[in-house]
C-alpha cells in the first residue's frame, strides 16, 4: 500500500483530472515555479505548461471572477486561493455570482469550479492568515462545502469536485499537508454528501471535522484507557450533509460531541446540534449536546494564546466525559 | 454631415435597417415597463435604458453569433441586441414560467447563455471579471469568439474593473471592454465620482488602446466597437472603449432625480436623441425614408404591446419549483 501526503495526494488529484481533461486547469497566485504557497502544485507548470497551471497576479476577485467566467462557459477551473482569509475579496464573486447563477437564470448554467484554499490556524500566521470561514460558505445556498481530513479523502473528495457541476469551496487544512496516508495511485472519486465513520464506537458519537477529526481520533485513544468508547464521525462535506450517518450514530449512542476549529459562535456545530435536536435521534438523547469550536477571538499571534483559541484534545476528553456525566 | 459616414464592411443596408428597429424595441420594451412599474403592474425594481440604445444596439451589433456579451442591471436593450426574444423578456419581468429565467431572475438576471449572453448583473461590476473568464475559455479552447462586457461609469471605480483590466490584459484575451457612461451612478455625478475628463484614459494604465465615442451616435459606436472586436478577435488583446451617453429616466423605479437638472435632461433629450439621429442617417443616406421609418417604428410598438399579451397569458411557475435548480 504506498503512503503519500495529504498535499501530494491534492497535487495527484489536480493531475491526473488535467490528464483526462483539457477543460481542467488551475489558477492562481504563485501557482507556477514557486510551486504556491504550501508547495501544493509543485512541478505542476513543469508538466502542464503554464497555459494550464497559470499564474495570476494577486487579484482575488479578477482570478474568481475568470474562474466563474470560464466555468460558465464550458470549462472547470481550479482556483487557489492561496490563504482561506483571502475569500473576503473574492466573495462577491463567490457568493453573488458563483452561487446564484443557475437558480437565477432558471436553470439553463451551470458553474462547475472548485475553489482550493488553505485554512486553519497552527502556524503563526496570526489573525489574517489562520480563519476557519467554512460557516460563511455552507450558509450560501448554490455553494458546495468540503473539509478533507485525511490524504485518501482529500483526494477522492478533490476528484468529486472537479467532476461536481457546481461551485465548490474545498478546505484544505495547512497543518494536514504533511500527514501521510494510504492513497491509492489510480483515479477514484469519493461522493459529495458521504460522511465517514473514523472509528466505531458504541458510548459516545463525536462529530469533528478537519483537524479535529485527528484530535478527536486522539482523544478517542485516551479515553479508551478509561473503558470510554466513542464513535468519530467525519462528515467530510458540509453541503450536502450526510446526516442519516449522524443520526444513526446518535440513535445508536445517546450522546452527542460536534467539535470545530472554527469559533464555536454561529460555527457549523450549531447546524449539527439543531439537526440531531430536529430529528428523531432527538428521543435517543441521554445528554445534553456538547458543542465545541474556537473562542470568539481574532487568531492569536502567540503560540500559546494560538493553541489556547481552538480546541485541544483535552477539551474533546472533557466534553465527552460531561455527556456521560463524568467530568 | 451625417451623410455617406462609412460603417464597418460587414454591416450591410438591411442590417442598418434591423439595428433602426432594434432601438425602438429597445426603447419601446423600457417604456412599457416604466409605465408598468408607474401602475404597479408589475413589482421589484428595474433600471430602464432609455436614451442609451445606440450603445446596445450599435455594439452588439458588430458581433458574431457565437460571441458573448456581459450585461448589467441595466440590460434590457443588451438582451434585446443579443438577439432576445421580448416576449420572454417581458414574461420574465411578470414573474412567469415562460420567462428567460422561469421567473426566478426578473429584471437584473436575465440571460440567454445558449445566445451568448451571459447574463445581466445585479452587482456593480460583478460581470468584468465574468467576461475576462469566458474570454479565457475562447483563448484556451480556440473557439474563436470575442466577449463584449458591459459596464457603467460607476463600475469604474470598483476594484473588480481595475483587477479584470489587468488580468484581461496580461494574458492578452479577446475581450472589449464598453462603458456606457451615463453620467451619473445612481444620484453620482461622474464628474465628482471620477477624477479624470474620460474614464477610456485608464486603459493607458493597462497598456490597452482606450477610446471615447459619442455613445448616442450609432454609426461611430459600429465602427469603434467593430474595430476593437476585431482586435480581440486578431489575438492583438482587449480595448476599452468609453460611450458618453445618457439616461433619459430615474436609477430605477423610484428617483426623485434631484441629482440633475430637467433642462439637462431636454437637451440630451431633445438635440442628441440616438434614435432621431440614428433616423436622419438613414433618411439621408436614402437607405429608409420616413414612411418605412414609421412603419417599422409602429411594428416594434405593436411587438412589444405583443410582449405584454405573451407575458399575461402566460403561466406562473409551479411553486414547487422554488427549491428546483439550485444545484445541477
Amino acid at each position: 500500500m504506498r503512503e503519500i501526503s495529504y498535499l501530494e495526494a491534492v497535487r495527484e488529484a489536480m493531475s491526473q483530472k488535467m490528464e483526462e481533461s483539457e477543460d481542467v486547469f488551475i489558477m492562481g497566485e504563485d501557482i507556477g515555479l514557486y510551486g504556491g504557497a504550501f508547495g501544493v502544485t509543485r512541478g505542476m507548470i513543469e508538466r502542464f505548461g503554464p497555459e494550464r497551471v497559470r499564474n495570476t497576479p494577486i487579484s482575488e476577485c479578477a482570478i474568481a471572477g475568470a474562474a466563474v467566467g470560464a466555468a460558465l462557459t464550458g470549462m472547470r477551473p481550479i482556483l487557489e486561493l492561496q490563504f482561506s482569509d483571502f475569500i473576503t475579496i473574492a466573495m462577491d464573486q463567490i457568493v453573488n455570482q458563483a452561487a446564484k447563477i443557475r437558480y437565477m437564470y432558471g436553470g439553463k448554467a451551470k458553474v462547475p469550479m472548485v475553489v482550493r484554499t488553505p485554512a486553519g490556524s497552527g502556524t503563526g500566521a496570526a489573525a489574517q492568515h489562520s480563519q476557519s470561514l467554512e460557516a460563511w460558505m455552507a450558509h450560501v445556498p448554490g455553494l458546495k462545502v468540503v473539509q478533507p481530513s485525511t490524504a485518501y479523502d482529500a483526494k477522492g473528495l478533490l476528484i468529486a469536485a472537479i467532476e461536481d457541476d457546481n461551485p465548490v469551496i474545498f478546505y484544505e487544512h495547512k497543518l494536514l499537508y504533511k500527514t501521510k496516508g494510504y492513497v491509492p495511485e489510480e483515479l477514484y472519486s469519493i461522493p459529495l454528501g458521504k460522511a465517514d465513520i473514523k472509528r466505531e464506537g458504541t458510548d459516545v458519537t463525536v462529530v469533528a471535522t478537519s483537524i479535529m477529526v485527528h484530535k478527536a481520533l486522539e482523544a478517542a485513544r485516551e479515553l479508551e484507557k478509561e473503558g470510554i468508547n466513542i464513535e468519530v464521525i467525519d462528515p467530510r462535506t458540509l453541503v450536502p450533509l450526510d446526516e442519516q450517518t449522524i443520526i444513526e450514530s446518535v440513535k445508536k449512542t445517546g450522546r452527542l460531541v460536534v467539535v470545530h476549529e472554527a469559533v464555536k459562535r454561529c460555527g457549523f456545530g450549531g447546524e449539527i446540534a439543531s439537526m440531531i435536536a430536529e430529528s428523531d435521534a432527538f428521543h435517543y438523547l441521554d445528554a445534553p449536546i456538547q458543542r465545541l469550536g474556537g473562542l470568539p477571538v481574532p487568531i492569536p499571534y502567540n503560540p500559546q494564546l494560538e493553541k489556547k483559541a481552538v480546541p485541544q484534545v483535552e477539551d474533546i476528553i472533557v466534553a465527552v466525559k460531561k455527556t456521560l456525566n463524568r467530568a | 454631415m451625417t451623410n455617406k459616414r462609412p460603417v464597418p464592411e460587414i454591416i450591410t443596408e438591411q442590417r442598418l435597417i434591423d439595428f433602426y428597429r432594434q432601438m425602438w424595441l429597445v426603447r419601446y420594451f423600457d417604456e412599457k415597463v416604466d409605465e408598468f412599474f408607474a401602475k404597479g403592474m408589475i413589482h421589484g425594481t428595474t433600471h430602464l435604458c432609455v436614451g442609451e440604445e445606440a450603445t446596445a444596439v450599435g455594439a452588439c451589433g458588430v458581433l458574431e453569433e457565437h460571441d458573448k456579451i456581459t450585461s448589467t442591471h441595466r440590460g434590457h436593450g443588451h438582451c434585446i441586441a443579443k438577439g432576445a426574444d421580448v416576449n420572454r423578456m417581458m414574461a420574465e419581468l411578470f414573474g412567469r414560467a415562460t420567462g428567460y429565467c422561469k421567473g426566478k431572475g426578473g429584471s437584473m438576471h436575465i440571460a440567454d447563455v445558449e445566445k451568448g449572453n451571459l447574463g445581466a448583473n445585479g452587482i456593480v461590476g460583478g460581470g468584468i471579471p465574468i467576461a475576462v473568464g469566458a474570454a479565457l475559455t475562447a483563448k484556451m479552447k480556440k473557439l474563436g469568439y470575442v466577449v463584449l462586457c458591459f459596464f457603467g461609469d460607476g463600475a469604474s471605480n470598483e476594484g473588480s474593473f481595475h483587477e479584470s483590466l489587468n488580468l484581461a490584459a496580461i494574458w492578452n484575451l479577446p475581450v472589449v471592454f464598453f462603458c456606457e457612461n451615463n453620467q451619473y451612478g445612481m444620484s453620482g455625478p461622474v464628474k465628482e465620482m471620477v477624477p479624470i475628463e474620460n474614464i477610456a484614459d485608464r486603459a493607458a494604465s493597462y497598456g490597452m488602446p482606450g477610446k471615447v465615442i459619442d455613445g448616442n451616435d450609432l454609426i461611430e459606436v459600429l465602427n469603434v466597437t467593430y474595430e476593437a472586436v476585431q482586435r480581440a478577435r486578431n489575438g492583438e488583446g482587449p480595448t476599452l472603449i468609453e460611450a458618453k451617453t445618457y439616461r433619459y429616466k430615474g436609477h430605477s423605479k423610484s428617483d426623485a432625480k434631484k441629482y440633475r437638472t430637467r433642462e439637462e435632461e431636454m437637451e440630451w433629450r431633445t438635440n442628441r436623441d440616438p434614435i432621431d439621429r440614428f433616423g436622419r442617417y438613414l433618411a439621408e443616406t436614402g437607405i429608409l425614408d420616413a414612411e418605412k421609418q414609421e412603419q417599422i417604428r409602429m411594428a416594434a410598438w405593436q411587438a412589444i404591446e405583443d410582449a405584454v399579451k405573451y407575458a399575461e397569458n402566460s403561466p406562473m411557475p409551479a411553486i414547487e419549483t422554488v427549491t428546483e435548480d439550485v444545484y445541477a
